[in-house]
């Protein structure tokens, strides 16, 4: 089973007035009922991802446990308990790609970063997310970071890429 | 009323039934593994699949209602492959221990496996890999063997309001887990164990101690003391085979000794100990003004709820420690300075209906001669393994007894089983107390019986005692929320954790969900033990002699300083932790 999952957290006063401010308009605007989903958007919204504080206060207001407000955010795919990192970077694990082998690059990016999918790295520098066919398939394998494009990458050739962004 | 055919049987049952429910009345069983009445009803499983004229596929019986002139086909060959396929498919992905596994044998998904003659290695393919999770004191979860049949989650939730598990991820990564993945010990989860009593398999037990009691026994060194709970005797005989709700306590006594415990003595001496301690700190509360209304304290997990749910309402709690402390307190110091034996060589067994007694055990402050009260909690379900794997042949015993005088109870002591069980005994006690003369009737009726809620209200010698009494945790936050909000005016609240009281603990013998839907596991057990408080010769706890004379040798009066100090314990909040 996985290890806790613990994120760092920084939200600050007015983010969580804010998040105050949309679940109090949300219960009038569903009648209190139904809401859990609005709620987990709003606070996405808000914050960028939903770590446990936020869900938190979630629970709270709604009046259910923790656990229940977690197995929904889990569910749907929208729902990141992860913060996006400075440098995101997107693998395309799309059919092309993947016949090209991008399966073995996105693996090494998890191992080099020491990340699965749709996480961040506890620096908050890179994220990692798989993503479909960007259109360049004649590129394949296609890996992003933020608006960089590299195209034809080997497993070997992932580190010394990562490396440009790093400090 | 309804009119359908059920494997062309006509059957009329009443509207908005289920298929279920109306094959019932056709003297038909569908098979179902997630549906629990009341509780879960999801169709999720799809166990209960069963053909109707004109459906489009297979329907789920369990949800699906009847409607007039149906026809219904339980158990048809493509019904049976489904099921089979259904099956198949689970145990593709389920960790294969069965024959070891705690459940064997009483595995609702081992059952209907071996009837629908399944190949347990048809589907190969990826399996699911999880750690169990071995954090807490009294209960392992091995998601392994977890078929997602959300039993679990539902009474977590429905019945016991506090839903620390709910299903985690989707699709193959789908698993039931607490927030964020954190151990059960992290989670603010009350230890009932009902989610143990109602999983269909092996992916919840309780964290056995029968290695370290058999240890204790073989130690030369140590004299080893053993004690049930009221409502153990009301249901062990069930893992024996006995009709549910016989009471087998001459055996249980005579299996104990069997098994090499030095002295067999009753927690239920240690319920009328509580009442002694309870009714006093009661009427000082209510001479005294203090807080009001006073809550019961017997019930480790209901300690558990206001701990982390209402720490506003833990004065409110009363000072006594359950019966089990109590005892073992007792045991390692009147009892061993009598007998003079050092308590450090007394090793105490509580044998409970219950796994947050394993976690009770652990407690701060609950070690009155300077070692723990309790050394290990062994539920009804563990004691009875012993007895089975030590060769004893449970069904021919004859009866036995318990030793004096750490053994010797009342009625009063065994209703303490049942919900509404503590407040009759402890308002024999106390009417007693304030009237100054014998009850013309000991029964206390009102407070009787599984619902959830009960009130009554009774004049004692000029005395108004209003009092209400619930059980389940759901019913608990009701009456918290009255409190908070004060809505309402008792004097005496009694809170069982366990819907019925702990004759339906979490530590229990293990019935189907089929058994459940067909009797009341709660009432039946309960009515063990009021059986057995009327063939009482002594009813109340304040006429047991061996209380009278423990009082006199050694804690003086009920609420001594002496008694404070052994018998009275302390609550944190836990929700501000």
């Amino acid at each position: 089973m996985a290890k806790k999952i613990d994120v760092p957290f920084n939200g600050t006063k007015e983010q969580e007035e804010r998040l105050k401010k949309a679940l109090a308009e949300l219960k009038v605007e569903h009648g209190g009922q139904g809401l859990m989903i609005a709620a987990l958007q709003r606070a996405q919204d808000i914050y960028g991802y939903l770590p446990e504080a936020v869900q938190q206060m979630i629970a709270d207001e709604l009046g259910v446990s923790l656990a229940e407000v977690y197995a929904v955010a889990t569910f749907y795919a929208q729902f990141s308990l992860y913060p996006k990192g400075q440098y995101k970077i997107g693998v395309c694990l799309g059919t092309a790609c993947y016949v090209k082998g991008s399966g073995d690059v996105y693996k090494k990016v998890c191992d080099t970063l020491k990340i699965e999918g749709g996480q961040c790295t506890d620096d908050l520098k890179f994220s990692l997310d798989a993503t479909r066919c960007i259109g360049c398939c004649g590129l394949a394998p296609v890996m992003t970071i933020n608006d960089d494009v590299y195209g034809k990458v080997t497993p070997e050739e992932v580190e010394g890429i990562l490396a440009k962004y790093r400090d | 009323m309804v009119h359908l055919k059920i494997n062309n049987i006509p059957v009329e049952v009443k509207e908005g039934s289920t298929i279920l429910e109306a094959a019932k009345v056709a003297g038909i069983n569908i098979p179902t593994l997630c549906y629990l009445k009341e509780i879960n009803e999801i169709g999720a499983c799809r166990i209960c699949v069963c053909e109707v004229k004109g459906a489009r596929s297979l329907v789920a019986a369990c949800v699906y209602p009847v409607n007039e002139g149906m026809e219904v086909f339980t158990n048809t060959e493509k019904v049976r492959k489904s099921r089979k396929t259904t099956l198949e498919l689970l145990l593709s992905d389920h960790k294969k221990e069965c024959l070891s596994c705690v459940r064997s044998t009483n595995c609702e998904l081992q059952k209907l496996s071996n009837e629908y003659g399944c190949d347990e290695n048809r589907f190969k393919g990826a399996r699911s890999e999880y750690e169990e999770d071995h954090s807490t004191s009294y209960l392992v979860r091995d998601n392994e063997k977890c078929i997602l049949c959300r039993r679990c989650v539902a009474v977590c939730k429905k019945v016991q309001e506090v839903a620390v598990i709910a299903p985690s991820r989707r699709g193959f990564n789908t698993h039931i887990a607490c927030a964020f993945e954190s151990d059960l010990n992290d989670a603010p989860c009350v230890a009932c164990g009902q989610c143990v009593a109602v999983c269909p398999t092996g992916a919840l037990r309780e964290r056995e101690e029968i290695d370290n009691v058999r240890e204790a026994i073989n130690d030369p060194e140590k004299v080893v003391v053993v004690a049930a709970a009221p409502a153990v005797r009301a249901a062990i005989g069930e893992e024996f085979g006995y009709p549910i709700g016989t009471n087998t306590e001459g055996k249980m006594f005579t299996a104990m000794r069997m098994l090499g415990f030095d002295k067999v003595f009753d927690v239920n001496f240690g319920a009328d100990l509580t009442i002694m301690e309870e009714a006093n700190e009661l009427l000082h509360r209510v001479k005294e003004g203090g807080t009001l209304p006073m809550f019961t304290s017997c019930s480790p997990g209901w300690i558990r709820f206001v701990e982390y749910y209402y720490p506003e309402l833990i004065p409110n709690l009363s000072s006594c420690k359950s019966p089990m402390q109590m005892f073992g307190a007792t045991v390692k110091t009147y009892w061993a300075q009598k007998e003079g034996i050092d308590p450090k060589n007394i090793y105490v067994v509580g044998v409970m209906p219950c796994t947050a007694k394993k976690f009770e055990k652990t407690r701060d402050n609950e070690n009155a001669s300077g070692y723990p009260d309790i050394d290990a909690v062994l539920t009804t379900r563990e004691l009875a393994k012993m007895i089975k794997n030590s060769g004893i042949l449970y069904n021919e015993l004859p009866d036995g007894t318990f030793d004096n005088p750490l053994g010797e109870f009342t009625g009063a002591g065994v209703i303490f089983g049942a919900t509404g069980g503590v407040m009759e005994a402890a308002l024999r006690t106390a009417a007693e107390e304030l009237t100054g003369k014998p009850l013309d009737s000991v029964d206390f009726k009102q407070v009787r019986g599984v619902k959830g809620i009960k009130e009554a209200e009774y004049d004692l010698n000029g005395t108004k005692v209003k009092v209400a009494v619930a059980s389940g945790l759901t019913n608990a936050k009701e009456l918290c929320e009255k409190i908070k909000k004060g809505e309402c005016d008792y004097t005496f609240v009694e809170v069982m954790c366990c819907p019925g009281g702990c004759v339906n603990g979490g530590g229990q013998p293990i019935q189907s969900a089929y058994t459940r839907r067909q009797v009341d596991l709660r009432s039946k057990r309960a009515k063990a033990l009021y059986d057995e408080d009327k063939k009482a010769t002594v009813r109340k706890s304040h006429e047991n002699p061996a209380i009278q004379q423990l009082y006199k040798d050694f804690f003086g009066e009920p609420g001594s300083h002496k008694a404070h100090e052994i018998l009275h314990t302390s609550y944190v909040d836990r929700k501000h932790k």
